[in-house]
């Protein structure tokens, strides 16, 4: 499997980003993320898993609750240097786009 | 907004991979990377020359509004599969970087829209570390020097 990939599909995902977000403070449990969220409990925990897959969480069992923490390590990485990387090609595509739609018609 | 590119950079490997969908024929895709006055526009470079044809090469020029050279760029063309692919070298002029080979391939989806996949093969995995910081440290430098400009001001 390509972790580096699916951390990057992890971090496409809004609800994704906002529960690192909330883990970013404190580890949390899955129902006090979830509790955060008008999304269906399952849904939640589903981002949880691909979240903890890739990398981004970390889980720790604490007595009958597991906690998820926020791996920053795998976070740096990312923030650091791919996502300005990502962010200077998406620039560059998101023009290539607009120019060459005008040139669809002709 | 969400980010359409991908960026696949697998840790000590010299090479990573871009990858985009687009909202255009794969035609349409190929020409913005084949025609010089369309590479000068997304691009945001001034194009001396654009060769594109096997055994072709091109040249790169980017300078500021006040006619400074900043960035220079050139490479050789490998090989050209109209809409498929382009496999090429890039060089940066005046840098520390070596040489890199960009393969460059163009996929149809559907009549209206693309994919591009462009793979990055550098010297060594350090070489592509550094060139992957590249963006980070620019956009650094340019909070540092809008901070200096502000802080200046304020002198």
């Amino acid at each position: 499997m390509n972790l580096r990939r699916d951390v990057f599909q992890a971090i496409a995902d809004p609800t994704r980003r906002a529960i690192l977000m909330l883990v970013a403070a404190h580890a949390m449990t899955a129902g006090a993320i979830a509790a955060n969220f008008d999304t269906a409990r399952p849904t939640v925990s589903r981002h949880l898993q691909i979240l903890t897959e890739c990398e981004l969480l970390t889980q720790e069992q604490n007595g009958r609750e597991i906690y998820y923490h926020l791996n920053p390590q795998k976070m740096k990485e990312i923030a650091d240097f791919i996502e300005p990387f990502r962010n200077m090609w998406d620039d560059r595509f998101n023009k290539l786009e607009t120019i060459m739609k005008t040139y669809k018609t002709k | 907004m969400e980010r359409k590119t991908k960026v696949s950079a697998e840790e000590d490997k010299p090479y990573l991979t871009i990858m985009r969908a687009f909202d255009l024929p794969v035609e349409l895709l190929f020409r913005a990377y084949a025609e010089a006055e369309l590479v000068e526009q997304w691009m945001g470079t001034k194009v001396l020359k654009l060769e594109s044809r096997k055994h072709g090469s091109y040249q790169f020029e980017t300078a500021d509004p006040q006619g400074n050279v900043l960035f220079k760029a050139n490479g050789t063309i490998h090989e050209y599969l109209p809409n498929q692919k382009i496999v090429r070298t890039f060089e940066m002029e005046n840098a520390t970087f070596d040489v890199q080979l960009e393969f460059l391939e163009f996929e149809k989806l559907t009549e209206d829209t693309s994919k591009l996949t462009m793979q990055v093969i550098y010297r060594s995995a350090q070489a592509r570390d550094e060139n992957l910081k590249l963006p980070f440290a620019y956009g650094v430098n340019m909070a540092h020097n809008r901070l200096e400009e502000i802080l200046s001001k304020l002198k």
